[in-house]
This record gives structure tokens, C-alpha cells and sequence, in this order.
């Protein structure tokens, strides 16, 4: 499902505005045409420039000329011959706020996009992204669903992408911004791929040892640094064999408290062991009641 | 302009990715120009919108459009439901020059054709 940030942005057909720019007569000047052009376009405005007119459905109508109005239902007509683009730009703003239409802009259009030519549906991006941005189709094809849970500049996923196939449109460089895959991209991907064989075949057998080395360079080390080094060991293990939560983990009690707490326990239990020898030392010093005491 | 063409301009508009010389030289050559275009704000927004125009521009065979990469805009195209028929002309503006892209799209202004 869509979050609102990208479902709520109106369409082309709901912004789209048609300048009539006749070839004979009324002509903007080549500057504040431009002007206008770029300012309609940074605000969000798909512009359709047209000697005649056009049919398709628009927001308005620019008219530079005087020609006579062509009455179309809901379009309005707006001449511009002595408005400024700003002016424009402003009129169309009231526009939108009346239709009750969402500023364009509001989001940075920043998401992977597939190239399928290349994809061979590993869901490796699947599996690596961490903010849902890809799903599969009911043919169990790789898609991506919600381009705007997409992190804004983060193009990790085409990182792990064996076969280069997800482009970020925006991105700075090839080929992750769509330009040609070359053969040395290809093979600068298989070299992610062969991580594992780079480090000896085994990846799991690598990691243990270097976890050799580590335990040889930390037995220097003082006998405090090692039993943190434990406890740490121990906490992990705790979370990955009985799944605690790290909030938990973040909450359990330092080894300084521990020791406090269980000095502060040995003494209250002194104390209570203390008092009761006392109650039955008063007791065994206390003479035997005789069989009348009793009423026996 | 060359042909009867229909022509599409994207002006990257959410982004400084394309080099904003080159997009407005070209956008001015075009408003200076005979011929009629349409011109969006950001084709990457439009594809992750699935907006309905996208349907339309697909549709088109003689259509010539001026973006980005060729493989973003047929891939953007894709993911939006729509293939861009193999015909279509793609013209990159992060890789070429306006006075290469203006040539390339026979853009001709009144003056130089004579009006």
C-alpha cells in the first residue's frame, strides 16, 4: 500500500497547463518565455506549448495573444501578455488551493527502478532492504511497491545487486544512474557476489579465524578488558539463543550495580539471620514450663 | 522542428542531476522554436505516481523524448505499467550538449527559418 506522501500528489491531468502561443501573432519574448517555461516546470506544472487547441483536458489556459476565448468547461482561461511569471505562477497556486490540490514537490521522486533486461529475480534488494521498498508480484517476480519508503540519496541496494540491474534515476554516477552497463561493472559485481570465496571459501571458517587472532591480541590485555569482553560476548548470545530484545538487553544491570545489589543482599540477610539467632537464644534461655504451665 | 513529431521535455525538476546549462538552453531553444511540445516537471515522479499521461506518451511510436539516460526512461516507463515502443527516440541531457540535442531534434527558431 501506498503511504500518503506519494498518493496524496496530484496527477499530470490535474496541474497541466497549456500555453497557446500562436506562430504569427502573440508571441512572448524568447527571455520571459523561458521564464515562465522553468517557473511553471520547478512548480510542478507540466506545460503543453501549442499553436492551436488542444482537445486533452488541462488546469488552464495561458493565452498570449488576444484571440478570442474557446470556452472550455472547467478550464479557465488566463491572459498572461501582462503578467509577470511570477503573477502566473501565483494565479495557478490559487488555482490548485481552490481544487484543493496538493502542492507538487512535496516529495523527493528518489527509488530504485528495476531493469528487468538484467534482473534475474535473486531478491538479494529484497532481502537487503530494510524500509520495504521492494515486494514480490503474485508471480513471485521482484517489484518495487512503495517507492516512497526509499531513504533519499541512499542507493545501497544497487550495491548488492549482482547483475547491476537497479538504477536510481537520480544518482550522480553510471552505472547505477542508467547509464551503460559495461563489462568491468559486471565484473566488479561478481567480485561482491565471490566475497565469501575471496576470503578463503568458507566465510563462516574465516570469521573463526579471526576471531583466533583476536582472542590471541586481547590476552595482554588486562584481566578487566577480558571480562567485558566476555560479558559482551555472553549478552550476544543471550539475544541471539533467547531472542531478547536489545531494549531489554540496554536495561540489564552493569556488573558494578550487580556487586552493589549483592552486597547490600548478603547484609540484609546478616541482619535477619542475626535477629533471629537472637529471638531463639531468648527462647533456649527461657526455663522449660513446668505441667501446670501447661495445664496439662 | 524535424518531422511532425511529438516531443516531450523532462526538467528533472526535484533534482540537479542533469546540468541545469543544458536544460535550459534546450527549453529555451524550444519555446524559441516553430514547433509545439510538452514539457513535465520530473519523469520519475510521474512513473512512481503511475500517472495516467504516462499511458498516453507510451501509446505514441513517433514519439522523441528528451530526459535523462535511455535505460532510466524505458525502465521508468516499465515500472509505471508501459513500454516504450522501440521506435521511440531517447535523447540524454546528462551526456550531451544543448547545441547537440538542439541539432539532433531539428530545432529551428522563426528567425532561422525564415518567418
Amino acid at each position: 500500500m501506498k503511504s500518503t506522501k506519494l498518493a496524496d500528489q496530484a496527477n499530470s491531468q490535474e496541474l497541466r497547463v497549456l500555453l497557446r502561443e500562436r506562430r504569427d501573432s502573440g508571441r512572448l519574448e524568447s527571455s520571459r518565455r523561458h521564464e515562465l517555461l522553468a517557473q511553471l516546470l520547478e512548480a510542478g506544472h507540466p506545460v503543453e506549448r501549442r499553436s492551436s487547441d488542444c482537445a486533452r483536458p488541462a488546469m488552464a489556459v495561458l493565452q498570449v495573444g488576444d484571440d478570442e476565448e474557446v470556452v472550455t468547461p472547467g478550464t479557465p482561461w488566463i491572459r498572461i501578455a501582462a503578467m509577470t511569471a511570477e503573477q502566473v505562477v501565483t494565479n495557478l497556486a490559487d488555482l490548485r488551493s481552490q481544487r484543493e490540490l496538493s502542492d507538487p514537490g512535496q516529495w523527493t521522486p528518489w527509488f530504485p527502478v528495476i531493469d528487468f533486461g538484467l534482473c534475474t529475480n535473486c531478491m538479494q534488494c529484497l532481502s537487503f532492504c530494510l524500509f520495504d521498498v521492494y515486494g514480490a508480484d503474485e508471480n513471485g517476480q521482484i517489484q518495487v511497491q512503495n517507492e516512497d519508503n526509499c531513504k533519499t540519496n541512499c542507493p545501497a541496494c544497487s550495491r548488492v545487486c549482482p547483475e547491476v540491474a537497479i538504477l536510481f534515476p537520480k544518482y550522480g554516477k553510471g552505472p547505477i544512474n542508467g547509464d551503460v552497463v559495461r563489462k568491468e561493472d559486471i565484473q566488479k559485481e561478481s567480485m561482491k557476489v565471490d566475497i565469501s570465496a575471496l576470503l578463503g571459501g568458507d566465510i563462516y571458517s574465516s570469521l573463526r579465524d579471526r576471531s583466533d587472532t583476536a582472542r590471541k591480541r586481547f590476552s595482554t590485555e588486562r584481566d578487566e578488558s577480558k571480562a567485558l569482553l566476555e560479558r559482551k560476548r555472553c549478552l550476544k548470545e543471550l539475544k541471539e539463543s533467547l531472542d531478547i530484545p536489545d531494549e531489554v538487553l540496554m536495561t540489564l544491570p552493569s556488573a558494578g550495580e550487580i556487586e552493589e545489589r549483592t552486597r547490600r543482599a548478603k547484609e540484609k540477610a546478616e541482619r535477619r539471620r542475626a535477629a533471629s539467632q537472637t529471638i531463639a537464644d531468648q527462647e533456649a534461655s527461657r526455663p522449660a514450663p513446668s505441667p501446670e504451665e501447661w495445664d496439662i | 522542428m524535424s518531422g511532425d513529431k511529438r516531443l516531450l521535455y523532462c526538467h528533472c525538476a526535484y533534482a540537479k542531476v542533469v546540468p541545469a546549462r543544458v536544460k535550459h538552453e534546450l527549453l529555451e531553444q524550444l519555446g524559441d522554436s516553430d514547433g509545439d511540445f510538452e514539457a513535465v516537471p520530473d519523469l520519475c515522479e510521474m512513473s512512481a505516481r503511475k500517472d495516467p499521461a504516462l499511458a498516453d506518451y507510451a501509446g505514441d511510436p513517433e514519439l522523441r523524448i528528451v530526459a535523462c539516460y535511455p535505460r532510466s526512461v524505458r525502465w521508468l516507463f516499465h515500472a509505471a505499467g508501459h513500454e516504450l515502443p522501440q521506435e521511440v527516440e531517447l535523447h540524454n541531457m546528462r551526456e550531451s550538449s544543448a547545441a547537440e540535442l538542439s541539432q539532433a531534434l531539428g530545432l529551428m527558431t522563426d528567425r532561422e527559418s525564415g518567418a
